[in-house]
Formats: structure tokens, C-alpha cells, sequence
């Protein structure tokens, strides 16, 4: 890998990648220092959960590990949370409950 | 080198525990052998008597070669059978296997032995008697490449992929480098990894073979209409099948794939085999695997002697017949849950230790628990089972390519 792999608390896990993994819970406003320049977190993004490491088209394949995980519905700003509402997977639809935000239903940051 | 002292079975075969299963062959059985094993509670003997059982009156080849592998596994020196009288299962097959593998067995069925009472009281007779006599099965040394290492992972969360499947993974590089056979599974959860995994096949014909049990699973829960993801993975940042399975996939390590095996086989010898856990032919009975337990108990049936379980949202199950070494992988759960964790992998989300560093300690505490060390899970007294309908067809012979 080269280049950068950690962006403040979000790390890059290949080169490939259009998104980064949250290390650590992210409080709503956190400045983030991206490739593009600086965002602002729109909302806590817990621990493991994932952020647009720069602007992506609907259509576009999500990558993480290098791999293919998924298909943007929408487009995503650079910096925006990447999960169940804004992304589908290529084969089988996912279940998820109210609390797949990360935040509700008893998960907090 | 190492310090095990394995139990010697008369097949040849060495286990790290001395366990006597009590298994009950319908769930009409299942409160009279659960009472037959409470006898031993708060005695010496607590957790060396195990529950097992089958709940279903209707018969099941799968379930039944499932019975006799588990029975005849290595940690297992002793068997009870708890039958009611009427179910279909075979209880006269299941014990001469046992019995043909030397081991002391004994079928009660219930409707013969005067009732619940009766029967608890004659299992325990039974079961105390046996205890002494197992006790003198002979120990032998075991070297870490006569070990049968399972890994699966439960309660999957956005760190699984990370830390703890890696460190895992690792850990399986560095046991089979020492000569041990390590067993990962759930093609479910490995739904769009087929094709990097298969180039890591020892022949092109084991690749292909990979390829297909994945697709084959992906037919599979097509027809049930969901993936082999819960509601709690999408809550811990997971947002699709692909992304859960590539991070499930990491924990096979690095090692060349030397085989394809179904529950019940036994890996040949050395190296890195995949279970391939998804039923052939038509959908019948359900989900494939319906809780994690069942896919602990199928890599157990493959002689696994303990099983490697990554989590990252925090499961505290055990199991019957083998160790479970659980390996957390989000350090916010290990923390609340460190009294059911074995291996704080969350060390590497918050950089305190690398990669290497968790998976030498996951292999160094398997050669611990294969010494006699207790788990978390059975300190605590977990001894989950279950066991339920599915049908399989033979593997062929290009799944085994080494084994002559």
C-alpha cells in the first residue's frame, strides 16, 4: 500500500478502497482531513462503520479490503456515512433492523 | 515441542478431554438426559459429563452419521444414549459404533426402565461407574500436529474483518505450518470470495470445486430469501453479505487450500481445509446452519479437538465435546465482556498490538487449552449442542487431492 492509510480516527484498508473503516466511535462534526480536503462528519459514525473516502456515483462498486462489498443507490459526498441506506448488495438483500444506524435501539457511541 | 498429554482411544486417534456424553435421541428424551447430567453438577465431575442429543422423531442419515462421529470423537470416552422407545432414530446402529470403537456405551430407553425416576437414576448408576473407568484411559504425548483446529464466527460486527479474523487467521498459518489440520466454513459467508479463494486450491480441479460450493450456497439462501447475515451485523457497520464474508474469509489465513470436506469427514492430514456446511441437492429442512453452535458442532464431527470463534458484537457460547477459545474482535465489547473472553483482538483496532502479536497468543493458548487449560466458556460451564435435519451427497475424490 502506498500512501496514506489513516485519515484522523478512519483507516484505508487498500489502495483500491472508496471507503474507510471508522477505528474509533466519530462524533457528528469531527473535521476530517481527506485526500480531497477537509469534511465535516455529518453524523456519529460508530466503530466499524464505514465513510466515502471521496465522492462516489450511483452505480459505483463500494470497495473495501480492495474487494467489491456492495453498489452505491446513491451518490455519496466524500466524507458522507457508507452503510444499508446508501449502498446494496450484488447478491442477497440485507437484514437489518431499526438499529442498523448504529446509534438506536440501544447502541450509543 | 509441546506438553500435551492426549487420551489415547483405541483407534488411534488422541483427544485433548475425557468426556462422558450423555445424548438423548428425540426431544421426548431430552429433560430425562439433562437430569441424568444435573447429578453431576457441583460434583468433581462437573462439565466431564455432557449433554448432546438429536430433537427429531423422524429419521436423518446426516443426523444420524453426525451422532456417531460425535461419539466417537477423541475428547469423547464414554457414551449414554437416552431414548424414549418409539422414535425413529437408530439407536442400535449408533451404539455398536460406538462400541466398535472400544468405547464403554450404554442405551436406557425409557419407556423400559419404569419412567423418568427410574431412568435418571439408572443413567446416573451408569455414568458414575464409567467416570472411574474412563479415568484410566492411557495418556499419551501429542504433538501440536496431531491437532484438528476449527474456526468459525459468530456476531459479527465491522472489526471481525480487521482484528480478530485476521489475528486468527494467523494463527492458522503459524498451527499449520506446525503440522496441524485447520478447518474454516460457512460457504455462506463466503459469498464473493470464490474467486480468490480458489487460486489458493493445491490443483485446479480443488479450485473448481471451491468455486462451486460457494455458488452452490448462494443458490441456497436465494431460495430462502436471506443471507447468512443478522440484523446485529448491519447495526455494527456491516452493509452487505460481500462485505461480512470478505471479512469472515480472513480468518483462513494465508495457507494453500489442500482440501474440500463436508461435517463428518476427517481432514486427512495436515494443511487448511474448508467445510462446506450448505445441504445438496433441493432446499429442505431450513437454513443451512441455524445458529453458530451448529456449525461448531459439525466442524467437532470433523474431529476438530477445539474451535477458534471470532466476535465481534460479543457471543459467550461454549460447547459440548470441544473448547471453544473465543477471540473478540471490537475492544469496546471486549471490554464489557471480558469475563467470556479469551483474546482481546480489539488491541489491534486501537493499536496496542499488531496482527502477529494476537495471533501468536491465539496459537500459543491453543496449545494451552490442547494441554488442559480451561477456556472462559468452560470455566463458566457452557456445553452448548444442537443438532438438526440436513442431507448431504459423498465428496469425491478431487476434493481430497493429498490423501492417497
Amino acid at each position: 500500500m502506498s500512501g496514506k492509510s489513516s485519515f484522523g480516527p478512519f483507516l484505508l484498508l487498500s489502495d483500491k478502497d472508496n471507503v474507510l473503516v471508522a477505528r474509533a466511535n466519530s462524533p457528528e462534526g469531527l473535521e476530517v482531513a481527506l485526500e480531497s480536503g477537509p469534511v465535516q462528519l455529518g453524523r456519529d459514525i460508530p466503530m466499524a462503520h464505514k465513510i466515502a473516502r471521496h465522492d462516489i456515483a450511483p452505480g459505483d462498486v463500494i470497495l473495501k479490503y480492495g474487494m467489491p462489498i456492495g453498489i452505491a443507490t446513491e451518490a455519496i459526498d466524500a466524507g458522507a456515512h457508507v452503510h444499508v441506506h446508501n449502498i446494496r448488495s450484488a447478491y442477497t438483500p440485507t437484514h437489518m433492523l431499526q438499529d442498523a444506524d448504529g446509534r438506536s435501539a440501544g447502541v450509543s457511541l | 515441542m509441546s506438553d500435551i498429554q492426549g487420551f489415547l482411544r483405541n483407534d488411534g486417534r488422541k483427544g485433548i478431554r475425557n468426556t462422558l456424553v450423555v445424548a438423548y435421541l428425540v426431544e421426548c428424551a431430552h429433560f430425562v438426559a439433562s437430569e441424568i447430567v444435573q447429578q453431576f453438577r457441583n460434583t468433581p465431575h462437573e462439565g466431564e459429563v455432557q449433554l448432546i442429543g438429536f430433537p427429531g422423531c423422524y429419521p436423518n442419515e446426516y443426523a444420524a452419521q453426525m451422532m456417531e462421529k460425535l461419539c466417537t470423537h477423541p475428547n469423547v470416552g464414554a457414551v449414554m444414549f437416552v431414548s424414549l422407545g418409539c422414535e425413529s432414530f437408530d439407536k442400535v446402529r449408533a451404539a455398536n459404533a460406538v462400541n466398535a470403537s472400544g468405547r464403554p456405551v450404554r442405551t436406557l430407553v425409557i419407556q423400559r426402565t419404569g419412567g423418568t425416576r427410574s431412568t435418571i437414576r439408572a443413567g446416573a448408576d451408569w455414568v458414575r461407574q464409567t467416570l472411574a473407568q474412563i479415568a484410566a484411559v492411557p495418556r499419551v504425548k501429542m504433538g501440536v500436529d496431531e491437532l484438528i483446529i476449527g474456526t468459525v464466527c459468530g456476531g459479527s460486527d465491522g472489526t471481525s474483518g480487521i482484528s480478530g479474523n485476521p489475528a486468527a487467521g494467523k494463527a492458522f498459518d503459524l498451527l499449520v505450518a506446525e503440522g496441524a489440520a485447520c478447518i474454516f466454513e460457512e460457504t455462506g459467508e463466503l459469498i464473493g470470495c470464490e474467486e480468490i479463494m480458489a487460486e489458493r486450491a493445491v490443483t485446479p480441479e480443488l479450485g473448481n470445486l471451491l468455486r462451486e460450493s460457494v455458488q452452490k450456497a448462494e443458490r441456497y439462501y436465494a431460495t430462502l430469501g436471506y443471507g447468512s447475515f443478522a440484523a446485529g451485523n448491519a447495526a455494527g457497520g456491516l452493509s452487505t453479505i460481500e462485505e461480512k464474508s470478505l471479512g469472515a474469509y480472513v480468518k483462513s489465513g494465508d495457507s494453500p487450500i489442500s482440501g474440500l470436506i463436508k461435517p463428518g469427514d476427517i481432514p486427512p492430514g495436515a494443511g487448511l481445509y474448508l467445510m462446506d456446511v450448505v445441504p445438496d441437492g433441493d432446499v429442505r429442512f431450513g437454513f443451512p446452519n441455524i445458529s453458530d453452535n451448529a456449525e461448531i458442532v459439525e466442524m467437532i464431527a470433523s474431529g476438530a479437538h477445539m474451535t477458534l470463534f471470532v466476535t465481534g458484537r460479543g457471543s459467550v457460547v461454549g460447547s459440548a465435546i470441544s473448547p471453544v477459545i473465543k477471540i473478540c474482535a471490537n475492544p469496546d465489547t471486549y471490554r464489557n465482556l471480558s469475563e467470556d473472553m479469551d483474546v482481546n483482538a480489539g488491541d489491534i483496532i486501537e493499536g496496542v498490538r499488531s496482527i502477529a502479536e494476537v495471533g501468536q497468543e491465539i496459537r500459543d493458548l491453543v496449545v494451552a487449552v490442547a494441554a488442559g487449560q480451561q477456556t472462559k466458556s468452560e470455566e463458566l460451564g457452557h456445553r452448548e449442542f444442537i443438532l438438526t435435519y440436513k442431507s448431504f451427497e459423498p465428496i469425491g475424490p478431487a476434493c481430497l487431492p493429498g490423501a492417497a
